[in-house]
């Protein structure tokens, strides 16, 4: 079985982030980036899948500029068998993303796709879902336990974390699976393992190769920090205080 | 909308676990049932913001180091901050030896940083090292040091061992299954290191050695499994040491009691006694009467590592001192906001890069093999211990008051690094080194 993990490098959790003055985004010049945490640990159960036997090769892939290659090298160093970087100076939003994946997915045919549920820098929680509908895969997000089953070849059984608490599905092969926090802690890469990486090959290729064009039909109009933590404020009576919840707080 | 809402909560209080995942929860040394004291929490405090200083000030040696390097200064800095950061003033506090996490690192290759694959090494140069023990001692400069000895120990079978010794004791010390010390002062020679009086004699009729004698303030002294024991089998000087490997249950090897120290706490150290021990004559290294010079080339390697572990854990300090002057305020403004404070931080570090740069180039010297290398070394050693001291009081200083307390982190490093002007050769001794260089490359 091929497994494909798509991985995002991102601004390292524990930066503390800056607006651009001009607040058309986020200062990410010299600043530190890394592998999105919920990539991590998607790659970390890949290689625990390939570990007990269930996979045979694990394959990492990143799309967008030249630096994503240190991204696919992390992943390399702990222990994926080859990487591709999908090269391009565009920035891409999950439908964009969703599109590439699917053309990756289908000249790679992995049986499994697994993704983090979503990246710390838009916190979109999309392109998972995006590209299962794609390619019209089953999905299991916000995995908290993945299993698959020796007995029944072909399906995957994935634990979810939803809002009324676990929900457990099955879903036949090939499938999508987005992790969520708890499904597993992600290793270390290890001095020898990034020496070996280098011998790993990063294949190359672009959108136009797999016959993907990059158009988005999002644009970010303006980046703004949330505003300030502002003083309390003590209300007259219940009436006031479900008039403040629902007309400016508008969390009912 | 309420999934929405559903996933603000979920990001909220995964962020919280996210920071609370990576601080090596594998590794928690007390049970579930106690709780952490509040000073582990205000620690736990100046650690975070520091680390996020720091991920901010490393990108500035960027441009000077290779690929490979920020991958294992990556590595080497994310096991400092989740799995050694958030214990070492616990370790410190308790004088508790973290053994166990030294064989995490170990698995991650760094119990062997200089030995060969075929042992369990990671094969990497003297440049490597210097990149993985300063952002490993940025953590906990104490239990990187001892990392580094153990290294040294390592380096020495490596270099110097034959291939039936390397087989037969690096697998297990790259692995850190089995732990080395290295035991070359004694009470009465330190600085004069050659006049040792520990000596190694064979009886008629067996190849076997008698050792007698006593070592004085080995770091692992009574925990290790290995001792490497500088003593002398000929005449007097330099030329009659030779150096063997002790193991730790032989009969005749005792220890005296764990020293109580200013810092390196949470390393043993003690006094390691030769009575009538015996060991067979495949437990020498090198050649009789090499002994010295295996001792002080190992130093060579020795002195850049812990020069690297005081650049470490001065950069802490600096990120910390740094942090804390930007939220203070006094007299109506940050203390950051003094020119005073912004010129003090400023020379901080250039001692800092001054130290890095010096250090780096007696890795580079030493890995090239140039006959330069020993002073280099001495140099780098020399001038890092210092300056690196320095920063870490200043740092204090900058704390104020607050600085003076156990909470705040920076008296650790102080302590710590207290002891890098000393061991492994006095800065003294660096300038006896440096200067006989000095005057024979004039001859």
């Amino acid at each position: 079985m091929k497994i494909m993990v798509a991985v995002k490098r991102v601004i390292d959790y524990a930066v503390k982030i800056r607006v651009k003055p001009d607040k058309s985004g986020v200062e990410t010049a010299n600043v530190k980036m890394s592998m999105n945490p919920f990539c991590e640990i998607a790659l970390e159960e890949a290689l625990r899948l390939r570990e007990a036997g269930h996979a045979s090769e694990v394959l990492v892939v990143s799309m967008g500029g030249t630096q994503c290659s240190d991204t696919l090298r992390t992943a390399l160093a702990m222990g994926a068998d080859r990487a591709i970087h999908v090269s391009t100076s565009h920035s891409l939003f999950p439908l964009t993303v969703a599109k590439l994946l699917q053309a990756l997915a289908t000249s790679e045919k992995p049986n499994i796709l697994l993704l983090g549920k979503q990246a710390i820098d838009d916190d979109a929680n999309q392109t998972g879902q995006m590209v299962a509908g794609l390619l019209q895969w089953p999905q299991g997000t916000f995995a908290s336990k993945v299993q698959i089953d020796k007995e029944t070849v072909g399906s995957v059984t994935v634990e979810r974390e939803v809002d009324g608490g676990l929900e457990t599905v099955k879903l036949q092969l090939p499938a999508v699976i987005t992790t969520d926090l708890r499904l597993n802690q992600p290793r270390y890469a290890t001095l020898p393992n990034i020496m070996k990486a280098k011998k790993k090959t990063i294949t190359q290729i672009t959108p136009e190769q797999l016959g993907v064009q990059i158009t988005s039909d999002l644009e970010i109009l303006e980046v703004f920090e949330p505003p300030k933590r502002k003083a309390g404020v003590i209300v007259a009576s219940v009436d006031e205080l479900l008039d403040k919840l629902k007309n400016e707080a508008h969390v009912i | 909308m309420s999934t929405a809402r559903a996933l603000r909560i979920f990001r909220r209080s995964d962020a919280g676990l996210l920071k609370r995942l990576h601080q090596g929860a594998a590794h928690r040394l007390f049970s579930s049932s106690e709780s952490p004291s509040a000073s582990a929490s205000a620690s736990t405090h100046t650690t975070i913001n520091a680390a996020a200083a720091n991920s901010k000030s490393r990108t500035w040696d960027e441009h000077r180091l290779s690929s490979d390097q920020l991958q294992f200064r990556d590595l080497a800095s994310e096991f400092a901050q989740r799995e050694l950061m958030p214990f070492a003033a616990e370790w410190d506090e308790r004088k508790y030896f973290p053994v166990e996490v030294l064989r995490s690192a170990a698995k991650l290759g760094f119990g062997g940083v200089f030995c060969g694959h075929d042992v369990g090494g990671s094969q990497l140069t003297r440049a490597d090292g210097v990149v993985i023990f300063e952002a490993l001692a940025y953590g906990d400069v104490s239990a990187t040091a001892f990392l580094t000895i153990h290294n040294m120990c390592a380096a020495i079978i490596e270099n110097y061992g034959t291939e039936e010794q390397r087989q037969l004791l690096l697998p297990g010390l790259t692995s850190m299954e089995v732990l080395a010390s290295y035991c070359l002062t004694e009470p009465s020679s330190g600085s004069d290191a050659a006049s040792l009086q520990t000596t190694a004699h064979q009886e008629e009729g067996s190849t076997d050695y008698i050792l007698n004698g006593e070592k004085a303030f080995i770091s692992g002294g009574g925990v290790s499994d290995i001792y490497l024991v500088m003593a002398r089998t000929g005449d007097p000087g330099p030329k009659g040491i030779s150096c063997f490997f002790v193991e730790k249950d032989t009969q005749g090897l005792s220890f005296g009691r764990q020293e109580a120290k200013l810092g390196w706490r949470n390393q043993p150290t003690a006094s390691v006694i030769l009575e009538n021990v015996r060991i067979p004559e495949r437990n020498m290294i090198g050649r009789e009467g090499q002994g010295f010079s295996i001792a002080m080339a190992a130093l060579d390697g020795g002195r850049i590592n812990i020069a690297s572990c005081s650049i470490g854990g001065a950069q802490f300090c600096l990120d910390a001192a740094q942090e804390y002057v930007s939220s203070r305020k006094q007299f109506g403004k940050a203390i950051i906001d003094f020119q005073n404070t912004q010129f003090k931080l400023a020379d901080m570090l250039t001692s800092v890069q001054a130290s890095r740069s010096l250090v780096a180039n007696a890795a580079t010297a030493l890995d090239s093999k140039s006959p330069w290398a020993t002073a280099s070394a001495a140099m780098a050693k020399r001038f890092a211990t210092d300056a690196c001291y320095n920063v870490c009081n200043d740092a204090l200083q900058l704390h104020g008051g607050y600085g003076y307390l156990k909470d705040y982190t920076v008296e650790r490093y102080v302590r710590d690094l207290r002891v890098h002007t000393i061991l492994e050769g006095t800065n003294e001794i660096m300038r006896m080194v440096i200067s006989r260089h000095m005057t024979k490359s004039q001859s």
